[in-house]
């Protein structure tokens, strides 16, 4: 991609620089890839905590007397059943049903506020605001002022009972108002992007950096894109651009649990239901390389006799897991539990077999423990 | 950052290493080549026998996030390969002139375009700007 802009860079910039992070571009950023290194990152947020600078995300502000209504239009999941102090996570579709945006939605005390890819931000803010005719909403761009900081892992609660405890007292998906580090006025929630316990603390850039410092001195460590990327992966939690995108469904990307086809009408709906009844043509499917080699997002699929079956969306060495696995978008004939297939590495088919999905769960690891 | 690079070793502007012993060529990737990569997970590399070009692609070398492609600093038919990086891939992290080394060819032509280390680390400085 092509971009006349320069890119953007966090208030956290000059930290991640001073940390020896790695800076890369990401959706139009500047931000690092990994600090120490990915292996050792990603470690951290697995079995201690680790601490994400995820600012370049978009932050949607929607209030109103019609917000709900609103949301309940321009989103496929029933957010009304989440209650003041409750997030979740939802899909923006197209009318075919194509997902314009993954999301996560908080419900707080007088307004909404939905959180957004970095990348496609420009874009679903004109969305809602096109579709916004005839609902009493005021909707607004908070992402150039906000920042938001992601502390992970098993030890992410008992680090913050530290400093905060009424926020590290929320339950899972909670939301609330708090103090951190002197800074009064910013906003937890129980929620993450690595398969882990967690959190995420948005503030006002200015304030970013005494949060930053004060969860590092706490002891968390600091990890960039790349841990981020490989801990989602092993969780299997879809990342826009390769599972999802304008031209896969959520029934394809296996979300159809945030699509609510009886909570009433919304952009979307008829397609899906439609793509439902008949059930999808493609499947998410997961899978581990049975022969050497890495499958990586893009690489083409192919049955063991050479018919095209789909492509890889993602796929690298499962650090925690171990092997090398992917997850790739197939014709839904060969989406089935112990298939085999080929993937395409340097027009050389090498054998793959399905696995189940998510590679990785924190409560299957809690349960064995 | 500055980066390790032997003298007696030639530099492809792909950070591939050459070391050059008469008709046999032992390669390698670049100090430089390895940091920029991060954590080598992984390496694909020929079979004995193979022939490749000048900046044929030989192989392939994969960090977490991604793989790159590996380009043949000379022309020659692979003698040896380093089978020890298949299970220990880091040694290319660790050691790139030494343990690292990827195959052993025997040169059927040599390659003008070739740096040396001085050439190699000016060139490497102005990748970074």
């Amino acid at each position: 991609m092509s971009r006349a802009e320069p890119l953007q860079r966090t208030p956290l910039h000059e930290r991640h620089v001073a940390l020896g992070g790695r800076m890369v571009e990401f959706g139009g950023w500047e931000l690092p890839v990994q600090y120490r290194g990915i292996a050792e990152e990603h470690r951290a947020v697995r079995s201690d905590v680790g601490i994400f600078d995820v600012s370049h995300m978009g932050e949607i502000e929607v209030h109103g007397a019609d917000a709900l209504a609103f949301l309940q239009w321009v989103l496929t999941r029933d957010v009304a059943t989440l209650d003041v102090g409750q997030s979740g996570y939802a899909l923006i579709c197209q009318p075919d049903g194509g997902i314009v945006d993954d999301v996560f939605v908080y419900h707080l005390a007088d307004r909404w506020l939905v959180v957004v890819n970095a990348a496609n931000s420009a874009r679903d803010l004109a969305w809602f605001r096109q579709h916004a005719a005839g609902f009493a909403v005021t909707i607004t761009d908070r992402s150039p002022q906000t920042a938001l900081v992601a502390l992970q892992g098993p030890r992410a609660a008992a680090l913050l009972a530290g400093l905060a405890p009424e926020l590290a007292a929320l339950p899972y998906h909670g939301v609330a108002a708090g103090r951190l580090a002197g800074v009064g006025d910013l906003l937890a929630a129980r929620t993450g992007y690595t398969g882990e316990d967690g959190f995420e603390i948005f503030c006002a850039a200015d304030d970013a950096g005494a949060v930053w410092d004060r969860l590092l001195a706490a002891g968390a460590t600091p990890c960039g894109l790349g841990a981020r990327d490989s801990l989602r992966f092993e969780a299997c939690l879809a990342l826009y651009g390769h599972e999802i995108d304008a031209h896969v469904n959520p029934f394809e990307a296996r979300l159809g649990w945030v699509v609510q086809l009886d909570k009433g009408d919304f952009i979307g709906r008829a397609a899906l239901q439609a793509i439902k009844a008949a059930g999808a043509a493609r499947r998410l499917v997961g899978f581990a390389m049975v022969e050497r080699g890495i499958a990586r997002g893009g690489y083409a699929v192919q049955a063991i006799d050479g018919s095209p079956l789909g492509h890889v969306t993602s796929g690298m060495p499962a650090l925690t897991v171990g092997g090398h696995l992917g997850m790739a978008l197939l014709a839904s004939s060969a989406a089935v539990p112990g298939a085999t297939f080929d993937v395409v590495i340097r027009e050389r088919p090498v054998r793959a077999a399905a696995m189940r999905m998510p590679f990785y769960s924190s409560r299957r690891r809690q349960a064995r423990d | 950052m500055s980066f390790t690079n032997p003298p007696e070793l030639r530099y492809a502007r792909s950070h591939e290493w050459v070391h050059i012993d008469g008709d046999i060529a032992t390669v390698g990737i670049t100090d430089y080549a390895q940091h920029a990569l991060g954590e080598v997970v992984y390496v694909d590399l020929p079979d004995v026998g193979s022939h490749f070009a000048i900046d044929a692609i030989y192989g392939a070398v994969e960090s977490v996030k991604a793989a790159s492609d590996l380009y043949a600093p000379v022309g020659g038919d692979v003698l040896a390969v380093n089978q020890t990086l298949f299970d220990a891939p880091e040694q290319i992290n660790n050691a790139p002139y030494e343990a690292g080394w990827m195959l052993k060819l025997r040169i059927t032509a040599l390659n003008a375009e070739l740096l040396d280390a001085a050439a190699y680390a000016q060139y490497c400085a102005e990748l970074a700007h």
